[in-house]
């Protein structure tokens, strides 16, 4: 099969004398290169509007090319970092792993390859839309849905069906270790959820422990920031998932449920150590602590762990305040508060329940007996509304009703008295909260549903969640969205329905609450009882007025320092919804950081 | 006499790589030869335990330079058993379809090749010039001419470039009428002739002996043991090809089936050009979850492809974490490349040394890596 050889064969060669030669001259290659495929992987380019500093294409980096380098002149808001990629062709290997796994599209790759300087330090280099030659039109490789490295899609949680409104049963079934792991693999880590996040928890840290099934450690992250996880794994507002880079281009991570795996999976013995792992030896410092709300078991858990010895006064006979009295139990069950408070209780905190700072025992006792007070009182009150018929009794109020709810479901109380036709104004997630719980003790009294809801906001503007609106619709709420309340109708002295007009604006031209009715567009919702639900007030009666008179207070809330504590009152922090207005997440951000300033403020006092 | 040490490599013109022997001559004849690797050592196996899975595809094809879309199937190949992940129909072709390209590109080069230690520096120049086409279709379908970073668990990286197909056709015919004149100038060369023909001979024993494969072991057993036909993957049992096979290995044997290879892989890409599906998906995701988290299952496999040069595998360890437990690379070259040079260099003369490296496909990256 070998060749013969021949000696006349090599000699065809001597054509090719006469032919051009296939090689690209030297001059061409510098003045006139040949122009690369169309998704040719050359130097970089990054459009600066679109990256968010992520830095996920640092992460993902095989040859640690990419280092994110902190740009002064950019501004720090939510969802995005005033940091941009620098890239080090020294290293780089351009296999475009950055460009694929980029969140917001934004890095991409030019068709230019040809960099020649005498300056080592420009092959260092953070690019811009213009890339390395001010060639932004010739654009090379960019990321298509098949060369993707992102999970841009949630794992589905589940839902109870709509026969949930027959009991109080918890609507959310949280997720199966198998659904939790594949949630958590989506993450990429950049930590911006953290920077968003009121209570800066470590989101990115206990979503990789739940990666790597180390729950202990998950908890361990949580109890760092938040010691409500029970809580806030339920019902936080997830400030973060609205942060989260996956969200640019698909869904965020689902934190909020990620948090709650990790609090009811956990076991209890590991759940327990590592909450208690925090609490150091005692110091010399006795801490009293107004209201065993949000914020103030925050404070309560952090000054323990630093070794105070902590009282909390609640009014009522449970502790947790909102938590315990306003979140309805299909959101939040009583066993996961109880979970978070009784672990609160465990690192040694004193609750005494029944006590209501002001009446029981004055603010000026406490300073008496205490090193330093904090004030977590909350929005207790709901706020009135003043139209015709609204001091009827048949008129009732969201926070009675949710309070009182909570109390019949845990047996120590008995049904509120709901009438079999109510409406509900409102439009917000606590006017949700009310309707809904109205509708499962219609069913259990009445065997039937007949609730209907009036807000000012229409479906466009509502302030309440999309789920909840979804949900109550559901579950038979007729929502009148856009439509005002004007008189409660009363006939002989019976509540008869609300008359509502339709909403033309809200605010008037100097962004002031004045809305405006087309009083054409009006009928009445016909109902025998009505709940009101828009908004809550501070109740202030313990602070004396001389008290009052140091302190400031604008719209309701108190102005206090950066750690809480209250200007000229050195003595008194406060933090929670008096502080920041309604949101628990915030609350326990504010209690952790009155515990450290309190810290502060008795480590100076005792030098 | 007194024996003289000399060295080939590691930086020499006839030497594949930084690789060096070290050779002890009597005359010009080989007394002694040992093998030095390390010059080479970049440390791979131990890099990739430190890289994520998808990182790893920017180190592994260095392996092989030539030829590195091998190390990327290898690569995807263990991965998508130990996941025990389907990959799409398309991706199969269009892979098969890369690792012929491949295939072609370092045969023409290995062809041209033996210009180099012969001293007919002509093929060579061509061979450059014409695996340059090559690169160019590369570089359309995949954004890189040398290292593609193609194949990826899962499937393929990128859907193919539109018109792709046509152009990579014309290559082929293109390829057809270019490749005959090689023989020409080269093997039937009267000076390489000689010193091909009945020079550097591997014997059948030395085969089963040392271990080796590819057209080495095929030229010297008549065993068409390929890969591709014994155990094939990708859609290779679809495909209609033939094993060019030899029972006399001297080194024109050996490049002469190379040459045949050559027009079998074009044989090979033709067919994929007509049956290769024109739709469909190419990729599909080999775990859940965004790169920075990919888990392969854990569990060991052994996944293996024919390379240009024989028998190509990485054993992959995974214990289930996102980057391997350890992952080691059988070079083709191996046994050739090490044993082979120590025992079986000797006796050969100096100016055949290279030819022997050339001929017996050393590929020094592979054994040194």
């Amino acid at each position: 099969m070998n060749e013969r050889k021949s000696f006349f064969a090599p000699v065809k060669a001597w054509k090719y004398l006469l032919k051009k030669p296939v090689t690209i001259k030297k001059e061409d290659v510098f003045d006139n290169p040949r122009e690369a495929s169309d998704q040719y992987r050359g130097f970089h380019q990054n459009d600066w509007d679109k990256c968010i500093g992520c830095g996920t294409c640092a992460s993902i980096c095989p040859t640690n090319a990419i280092s994110m380098v902190e740009i002064a002149s950019l501004k720090i808001e939510d969802g995005k970092k005033n940091e941009r990629p620098a890239l080090d062709y020294g290293r780089c290997s351009f296999c475009a792993l950055c460009v694929d796994i980029c969140v917001s599209d934004s890095l991409k790759m030019t068709k230019e390859y040809v960099h020649l300087s005498k300056d080592i330090d420009s092959f260092y280099f953070i690019p811009d839309i213009n890339g390395i030659h001010n060639t932004q039109e010739k654009q090379g490789y960019v990321r298509d849905e098949t060369s993707e490295l992102l999970d841009l899609e949630r794992v589905k949680m589940a839902h109870e069906d709509v026969s949930r409104k027959n009991s109080f049963i918890e609507i959310v079934k949280g997720y199966s270790m198998e659904m939790a792991l594949a949630e958590s693999a989506r993450c990429v880590e950049c930590g911006i959820c953290t920077a968003t996040c009121p209570a800066h928890m470590n989101i990115p840290e206990y979503i990789r422990s739940i990666y790597e099934n180390d729950l202990k450690g998950a908890v361990t992250h949580l109890y760092k920031t938040n010691p409500l996880s029970n809580v806030c794994g339920r019902i936080c507002t997830h400030l973060c998932e609205g942060a989260c880079s996956l969200a640019v281009r698909g869904e965020a991570i689902s934190i909020r449920w990620l948090k709650r795996y990790i609090v009811d999976n956990t076991p209890i013995e590991d759940y327990e150590e590592a909450v208690l792992s925090f609490v150091t030896e005692p110091v010399n410092g006795k801490v009293g602590i107004v209201g065993s709300g949000p914020s103030g078991l925050s404070a309560a858990y952090y000054l323990r762990t630093l070794g105070y010895e902590v009282d909390v006064y609640e009014k009522r006979a449970i502790p947790g305040g909102v938590i315990s009295y306003g979140g309805p139990e299909y959101r939040l069950p009583e066993a996961s508060v109880q979970k978070d408070i009784g672990m609160i209780k465990k690192t040694g905190v004193n609750f005494i329940t029944n006590t209501k700072v002001g009446t029981d025992i004055t603010l000026e006792q406490l300073k008496e007996k205490y090193d330093a007070v904090f004030l977590g009182i909350g929005f207790s009150l709901s706020r009135p509304l003043n139209i015709p018929g609204s001091d009827h009794k048949n008129v009732e109020y969201a926070i009675p009703l949710l309070a009182e709810t909570r109390d019949y479901l845990r047996g120590s109380s008995k049904m509120p008295d709901v009438h079999e036709k109510v409406v509900v104004i409102g439009g917000g997630n606590v006017a949700f909260d009310v309707a809904r719980t109205l509708l499962r003790l219609q069913i259990e009294k009445y065997g039937k549903v007949n609730v209907a809801m009036a807000s000012l906001e229409n479906r466009d503007i509502l302030p309440a969640d999309l789920e909840e609106l979804e949900e109550g619709e559901e579950e038979g709420i007729i929502g009148s969205f856009g439509y005002g309340p004007e008189e409660i109708v009363v006939e002989n002295n019976k509540i008869v329905g609300l008359k509502v007009n339709k909403v033309i604006s809200i605010f008037d031209e100097d962004k002031r609450f004045n809305p405006k009715y087309d009083k054409t567009d009006s009928y009445v919702i016909e109902a025998t009882q009505v709940y009101i639900s828009t908004g809550q007030m501070p109740e202030y009666d313990m602070i004396t007025d001389d008290m009052k008179e140091k302190m400031e207070i604008v719209r309701g809330k108190i102005i206090t320092g950066e750690y809480g504590q209250v200007e000229n009152l050195p003595w008194l922090f406060a933090g929670g919804d008096i502080v920041r207005g309604p949101d628990i997440i915030n609350g326990v951000a504010n209690g952790h950081d009155s515990a450290y300033g309190i810290d502060l403020y008795l480590q100076s006092k005792n030098k | 006499m007194k024996e003289v040490k000399l060295f080939l490599g590691p930086q020499h013109p006839g030497m594949h790589g930084n690789y060096s022997v070290q050779m002890y001559v009597d005359g010009d004849i080989v007394k002694k030869a040992r093998p030095t690797p390390g010059f080479l050592h970049r440390g791979f196996e131990k890099l990739m335990e430190r890289r994520l899975w998808m990182g790893n595809l920017a180190l592994i094809p260095r392996i092989c330079v030539v030829e590195p879309d091998i190390n990327e199937m290898v690569y995807a190949q263990g991965i998508e058993m130990l996941a025990k992940v389907e990959i799409p129909e398309k991706a199969h072709w269009i892979r098969m379809m890369i690792l012929e390209m491949a295939r072609l590109a370092i045969h023409i080069m290995g062809l041209g090749g033996i210009g180099g230690p012969t001293g007919l520096y002509t093929l060579t120049y061509w061979a450059i010039a014409q695996r340059d086409l090559i690169l160019d279709l590369f570089e359309e379908i995949t954004g890189a001419r040398v290292y593609h970073m193609y194949i990826v668990p899962g499937g393929v990286r990128k859907q193919l470039p539109d018109g792709i197909l046509e152009k990579l056709s014309e290559l082929l015919d293109e390829l057809e009428v270019k490749i005959p004149e090689y023989r020409e100038l080269g093997l039937k060369h009267p000076i390489i002739h000689k010193r091909l023909k009945d020079n550097i001979m591997l014997p059948e024993d030395v085969v089963w002996e040392v271990g080796i494969t590819g057209i080495g072991m095929r030229s010297a057993t008549n065993k068409e043991y390929d890969l591709r036909k014994v155990q094939p993957y990708a859609r290779y049992d679809q495909v209609e090809f033939d094993v060019p096979v030899a029972n006399y290995s001297d080194a024109l044997t050996r490049v002469n089936i190379k040459y045949k290879e050559i027009f079998q892989s074009i044989r090979i890409l033709r067919q994929v050009i007509e049956k290769m599906p024109k739709e469909g998906e190419v990729r599909t995701k080999i775990s859940t979850g965004s790169a920075l988290r990919w888990k392969v299952p854990a569990g060991m496999v052994y996944s293996a492809i024919e390379s240009s040069r024989g028998e190509y595998g990485y054993f992959i360890v995974s214990d289930g974490k996102e980057m391997p437990y350890r992952i080691a690379v059988r070079g083709a070259s191996y046994p050739q490349g090490l044993l082979g040079i120590e025992k079986y260099l000797v006796d050969c003369r100096i100016d055949d040394a290279s030819l022997w490296m050339d001929t017996m496909g050393v590929c020094s990256p592979e054994i040194d890596r």
